[in-house]
């Protein structure tokens, strides 16, 4: 369980050194993506003026007000609260999201499933878990929203945040084919039918 | 105007500040967890109670579908649309002056009027008590993490008790860290379907510590809650011993042909906020 102090973009080499269990600080710049925004990328063909190579992309849809553009709001908008979302509904767009915009790193909270883990593993990529529900927290790591496209979207905008000491987050799913999801969804499977006989159900 | 400010406030403050009940439930679960990532997962989400207390922030970003739940006491003379018609705006103005993401949007143009409003949005519930001379309004954000994950059966008689008990072992488990556990499940069971599933929402927005009136529910309360920490989930679902705070069981009558079960989930951010109407005038709770 070794603890990484990652910069934004990575390599490939730098994601291929993560391991399920290790904790991962990110710095510099974080991209926020949810459901609208894949719909609108992935399945409408929209088109975002960002470059996400290499990037980690969160799951989130920001409380913000808006503001006058300024220095200290380059995008118009002040933070008020960012956190994050459950990832599973946006299971099916870890692949587009690696192969046409070469993000590296996903965070989010309750993990993803088979088809992202293969993902992960071919092109090489990290599900970071991120303690859901705790977004006033997770706010104090966000310096600014320094930028935002498909605005039409709001609050479910494709989102640049500067960030500094944003973490510590949980290698959930690396890219050897770690997945702890996995591992606990198997675990408590097992555990299934010892638990109804306990609570004395017949033939579970 | 009493009533809209209440609604505004009400929607704000149970977006920031968690009631004591669930507090002391986070103890609870820290005292009793032993394993070393639920410990600091848990100690991460004890952490931002504090944080967003401190920073007057929201706990989570998720301002949820507004619920406001509304019980009249007898004597109290009250005009029904007028007050509905003050939760809205208030809930409105809540998101507007706040502001607040408004997570509302139609169900098939998916358009966001950046009101926490809608069609038939905030859910308003209307409940009557002999308490006199006193109007109570409970509001709860609904994370939709948590409500992705409610279900229905409609199981037989002839499936039994046994019916209720693996179709709730198996909710969780297909809920696994989707939810955001650690969390309450609400069990609702009997009546009809509609009355199922609603009587499943109150229970998981019930206070910590509270059982269900029936005996032979609260009974079913305390099995089910100590079967669904067996399971292995965790806060979060990444492992661990804390997977629910409680399961918590709200029952009604039903037919001879039928055993309905409902199952909704509120997550670890169990958010709520009450405010207490009486001729001295208004005070919030929880």
């Amino acid at each position: 369980m070794a603890h990484f102090e990652l910069t934004t973009p990575v390599s490939e080499a730098q994601v291929r050194q993560l391991r399920v269990n290790d904790t991962v600080t990110l710095q510099s710049t974080l991209f926020g993506i949810r459901d609208a925004t894949q719909i609108h990328l992935f399945d409408r063909g929209r088109k975002t003026r960002f470059d996400l190579n290499g990037h980690a992309v969160i799951h989130t849809a920001p409380n913000v007000r808006k503001v006058d553009k300024s220095i200290t709001y380059p995008a118009g908008y002040e933070p008020i609260c960012i956190g994050t979302t459950t990832s599973d509904r946006m299971e099916r767009f870890t692949r587009p999201l690696m192969t046409q915009c070469g993000v590296r790193l996903i965070i989010g909270k309750g993990g993803l499933r088979e088809a992202s883990k293969d993902a992960f593993r071919e092109l090489g990529g990290a599900y970071l878990a991120i303690v859901g529900g705790t977004a006033a927290l997770e706010t104090t790591w966000i310096e600014q929203i320094e930028d935002v496209d498909l605005d039409d979207l709001n609050p479910e905008s494709l989102w640049k945040f500067r960030i500094r000491n944003f973490g510590p987050l949980l290698v959930a799913m690396d890219s050897h084919g770690g997945s702890l999801f996995s591992v606990v969804r198997e675990d408590a499977q097992a555990k299934r039918t010892q638990v109804l006989a306990d609570l004395g159900v017949k033939s579970a | 105007m009493i009533v809209e400010e209440a609604a505004k406030e009400l929607y704000i403050r149970a977006l920031k500040v968690l009631p004591p009940d669930i507090k002391a439930g986070f103890n609870q679960l820290v005292a009793g967890e032993s394993g070393s990532t639920a410990k600091n997962i848990l100690a991460t989400m004890v952490t931002n109670i504090q944080v967003a207390e401190d920073t007057n922030n929201l706990l989570c970003q998720d301002t949820g579908l507004p619920i406001y739940n509304i019980l009249i006491g007898s004597g109290v003379d009250v005009d029904g649309h007028a007050l509905t018609q003050a939760i809205r705006k208030g809930c409105e103005r809540a998101t507007r002056e706040h502001p607040l993401r408004s997570s509302v949007v139609h169900p098939l143009t998916r358009k966001n009027e950046h009101s926490s409003c809608g069609i038939e949005v905030p859910v308003i519930h209307i409940d009557f008590t002999d308490t006199p001379e006193m109007l109570s309004i409970i509001m709860v954000p609904k994370g939709s993490g948590s409500e992705n994950n409610s279900f229905l059966k409609m199981a037989i008689p002839a499936e039994g008790v046994d019916a209720i008990k693996t179709f709730v072992i198996d909710c969780v488990l297909g809920a696994g860290g989707k939810p955001c556990p650690p969390t309450i499940v609400g069990v609702g069971l009997g009546g009809t379907s509609d009355l199922c599933v609603a009587l499943a929402k109150r229970a998981a927005t019930r206070a910590l510590g509270t059982c269900c009136s029936d005996p032979d529910g609260a009974e079913l309360e305390k099995q089910l809650s100590a079967a669904v920490n067996q399971l292995g989930i965790g806060p979060q679902g990444l492992g661990g011993d804390s997977t629910a705070f409680a399961v918590h069981i709200e029952l009604a009558a039903t037919h001879i042909t039928m055993n309905p079960i409902a199952v909704n989930m509120q997550c670890h951010s169990a958010r709520r906020a009450r405010a207490i109407f009486t001729p001295e005038g208004v005070s919030y709770g929880f």
